[in-house]
């Protein structure tokens, strides 16, 4: 033990000042960190919400809304492919029930022409051939087409990503805020935005899908079939904004897919609109229909609502186009922002809300690092009476412990959350059992009536399975933790695991390189311990 | 000047003559905890049932009778009001289905398809939000919290799930690393624990919430921490006095940890009292139940771990099959502390 390799020696100093080096830049305030070189100013630890201050959204996408979306697509596909197809194959019966879209050729001898059609419809997904629809004939007479559980997933995973883009781009359109926006899981994206304190105007962006289309209205409608929500053949009854039903056509006239601008205006009244742009092939689609239909009303509908229907008066020939509803400036703003993002691919709902403000994420900073090193200085003191120079290495174990912590936690760029702190806070009571381990066994081994020496060898020797052990079952707990736990918990249970690593390095190997370099200097002929 | 030394050197306690009272201590306060759990419930934080909870700080003391009529005015449901150790700051919680909702029952049971709820609930935050800025001018809302029961009924069953593996892993690991014995008397001693923590917080109504999970996570390896260090001297004693009773051997080893025992759990003492005293009360529960677990923790590694291995009758030869001597060899002659 005394004859502690130089290498070792070395390897001891350089991770421990290698450490120390990788913490400086999380102590600074940021305008001084900024000055530093790049590889070590990016060295540093990043706050949690709870302790910076912002808002925290889990949004959940409506899967089953995937899975008939998917379906429905599909019956418009093999609509038109059907028509397209020589010789075209009229279906009828079509059904969207349970989850599969089934239809019968009219024509019995078609069924064959009909199967290969809808089977060219179909795509492999990934490397293992299978298909994103299977296509199955029941009773001779009808073609049934379920998704597979692969297709299925395929559709859920890219609405998921197109949701995450559109997210993005909703709450940041600049991209130029430090904002988090991931997925998490197989169906739900996790928002983080630093420094928002009210998360209202982010849940209302967010939970619009602002799916925008225009269809004419069906003006050959009874009244009283709509009342009834009854729709004629071809339409469709959605509700009003300003309340009551109306029919409109299935037909797209062209959707919101295809602008290229949208912002918050004023209309003739000064009230609040939102001016759309079209880009080139949906402008001309505007501008056909508009022509072909002066005179007659079309629908604007959002999220299927009609949000009005305006008389066509003129042909729209330029491209763009005014939406008036019940705005105000805000909302109006909101939805304009909305439509320049792009719709959501899904509706997203809010599952979990957290935001705390910025004063009471520094308010439990200040707490946190009081009572941190409170906790140090009183247990410095405690050390110190009771083990004196032993106590004393103790102390210089502690502070490279804290140290190395925060170091490490800076290289892997980790979250300090509000446990986090608590979790730091009890690592150096472990860093300290440690210690205490071995000094108690070096007091039992002189009292034994060892020598100095071999007294400190073997506290060293014999409290280290203990040491090991006890550190064993928390690296355990710490593992756990971070595998259920969510947010504030994995930060608790990362800062646990890198200071149960660094207290074990600190508490054991450090100390004895100091106590090593002491016994060699001095050969004391006994130990006040 | 000598070190201070709160325990003096070379005890000589009998702490295993006590089992038998201290194991009547444990049944009681079990059972006292079971009672209390069942009886008066744990006050679940909106973690695990769903709903909401607000942190709002006044510009001064407000209060409490007003705002709770206030708030019960709105009919948003039921509403628990909290007033932290600073008079200013209060925090306001909307449980889902109201305070009494247990998530055992409705996370295992029917309640989690409906889920519009959180719906509705969502927009109660945003209203009683509203209504305290309207009706205390300058008030800063701190924090605002609000899981969808789904979620709520996810993280319930993560958190049973995490605390449920922590005790078996730790368990299984004690048993490779000594003797079954060892292993069955570290699970017993981890399930009392956990109970006692149930029942600390049935009794004071701390809001047991995901932070509360972590704390008891914390709690086990602590006081897995001094059954180790205990278990692993007995061994270290069973090795080396062959001919030695189970009983003095265990008292022994208590003995001869037992500075060490004080001084750790008197540093964590301190460290969490000084925690709970000047630290954030945002995490008050997390600190409070981590010092009773340091309490709880060497109790139970003294008369729970090391009574059971009495009781699984583990005998000084238990170790002889699987090792050599080693270190007992080695020993300087020394008198032995537990002759009668």
């Amino acid at each position: 033990m005394l004859d502690f390799p130089r290498w070792k020696f070395w390897l001891v100093i350089v991770a421990t000042v290698m450490g120390v080096i990788a913490a400086v830049p999380s102590m600074l305030p940021e305008a001084t960190r900024n000055q530093l070189p790049g590889w070590w100013k990016n060295t540093h630890i990043n706050l949690g919400l709870d302790l910076s201050g912002g808002s925290h959204l889990l949004l959940e996408a409506d899967t089953a809304d995937v899975r008939k979306q998917q379906i429905e697509r599909m019956e418009e596909t093999i609509r038109t492919e059907m028509r397209r197809a020589s010789p075209k194959v009229e279906i009828s019966d079509i059904s969207t029930a349970n989850g599969a879209l089934s239809f019968m050729p009219r024509n019995p001898a078609q069924l064959d022409q009909a199967v290969d059609v809808a089977r060219q419809q179909t795509n492999g997904i990934g490397i293992g051939g299978q298909r994103d629809w299977t296509v199955a004939v029941r009773d001779s007479t009808r073609i049934v087409m379920t998704p597979t559980e692969a297709g299925v997933n395929y559709e859920i995973d890219s609405a998921l990503e197109t949701a995450r883009n559109v997210v993005a781009k909703r709450i940041d359109p600049e991209g130029t805020k430090e904002i988090t926006v991931v997925r998490q899981g197989s169906d739900r994206i996790l928002v983080q935005v630093p420094g928002l304190q009210d998360p209202e105007g982010l849940k209302r962006l967010l939970g619009k899908t602002a799916k925008l289309e225009f269809k004419l209205v069906d003006l050959n409608a009874d009244p009283a079939e709509v009342a009834a929500g009854r729709a004629p053949a071809g339409s469709q009854i959605l509700p009003l904004q300003a309340g009551g039903k109306i029919a409109v056509k299935r037909r797209l006239m062209v959707s919101g897919d295809e602008l290229n601008d949208a912002r918050q205006d004023f209309g003739q009244n000064g009230e609040a609109v939102v001016s759309i742009r079209f880009n080139n092939s949906g402008g001309r689609k505007f501008g056909r229909v508009t022509a072909e239909n002066v005179s007659k009303p079309f629908a604007i509908i959002l999220d299927n609502v009609v949000i009005s229907a305006p008389n066509i008066n003129e042909p729209i020939l330029g491209g763009s186009a005014q939406i008036s509803g019940t705005f105000t400036v805000e909302s109006a703003n909101e939805l304009a922002i909305s439509l320049r993002s792009g719709k959501l691919p899904v509706a997203l709902k809010v599952i979990e809300e957290s935001s705390v403000s910025a004063e009471l994420g520094q308010d439990s900073i200040q707490k946190g690092v009081l009572a941190g090193i409170l906790a140090t200085l009183a247990l410095v003191f405690y050390m110190i009476i009771t083990y004196f120079r032993f106590g004393v290495y103790t102390t210089i174990a502690l502070f490279v412990n804290a140290l190395l912590v925060l170091g490490l936690m800076a290289i892997f760029n980790a979250t300090l959350t509000l446990p986090g702190i608590a979790g730091f806070v009890l690592t150096i009571g472990a860093a300290v059992d440690a210690n205490v381990l071995i000094n108690e066994r070096i007091r039992e081994e002189l009292r034994r009536g060892r020598q100095t020496m071999q007294a400190v060898e073997f506290g060293y020797k014999e409290a280290s399975t203990a040491i090991f052990d006890a550190n064993i079952t928390n690296v355990i707990s710490a593992i756990i933790l971070f595998w259920f736990g969510s947010g504030p918990i994995k930060g608790f249970a990362v800062v646990l695991a890198l200071g149960i690593a660094t207290s074990v390095f600190t508490g054991v190997t450090f100390t004895r390189l100091l106590v090593s370099q002491y016994l060699q200097r001095n050969r004391p002929k006994t130990l006040t311990l | 000047m000598r070190p201070l030394k709160f325990v003096p050197d070379n005890t000589n306690i009998a702490f295993l003559s006590y089992r038998w009272w201290a194991l009547c201590l444990s049944v009681l306060l079990l059972t006292g905890s079971i009672v209390l759990v069942a009886v008066n419930g744990l006050n679940w934080g909106i973690d695990f049932v769903g709903g909401q909870s607000i942190r709002v700080t006044f510009q001064k003391p407000v209060n409490m009778g007003e705002l709770r009529t206030r708030l019960e005015g709105m009919e948003v449901g039921d509403v628990v009001i909290q007033q932290m150790t600073d008079p200013k700051v209060v925090s306001i919680r909307i449980p889902l289905d109201g305070e009494a909702t247990n998530p055992i029952g409705k996370c295992m049971g029917q309640g989690v398809g409906k889920d519009g709820k959180s719906d509705d609930s969502n927009s109660i935050a945003s209203k009683v939000r509203g209504e305290l800025v309207r009706a205390y001018p300058g008030v800063d809302i701190g924090a605002v919290n609000s899981v969808s029961g789904k979620v709520g009924c996810e993280l319930f069953s993560t958190g049973s799930i995490a605390l449920a593996l922590a005790m078996l892993g730790i368990s299984l690991f004690i048993w490779f690393r000594f003797e079954w014995q060892f292993g069955v008397g570290a699970l017993v001693t981890l399930f009392h624990d956990v109970v006692l923590t149930f029942g600390f917080f049935a009794l004071t109504r701390l809001t047991f919430d995901l932070n509360v999970i972590a704390a008891i996570l914390t709690i086990i390896g602590y006081s897995l921490n001094d059954t180790i260090v205990i278990y692993d001297r007995i061994r270290e004693n069973l090795r080396k006095y062959r001919k030695m009773e189970i009983e003095p051997i265990l008292n022994l080893s208590v003995n001869e940890t037992l500075s060490r025992t004080v001084t750790t759990s008197m540093s964590l003492a301190i460290t969490l009292a000084i925690l709970l005293f000047v630290g954030p009360d945002t995490i008050f529960g997390f600190t409070a139940s981590m010092l009773l677990g340091i309490v709880i923790g060497t109790f139970s590694s003294f008369y729970i771990s090391a009574p059971v291995l009495i009781w699984l009758n583990v005998k000084p030869d238990s170790f002889l099959q699987s090792d050599t001597n080693k270190s007992g060899a080695e020993r300087i002659g020394e008198s032995f502390p537990h002759k009668k």
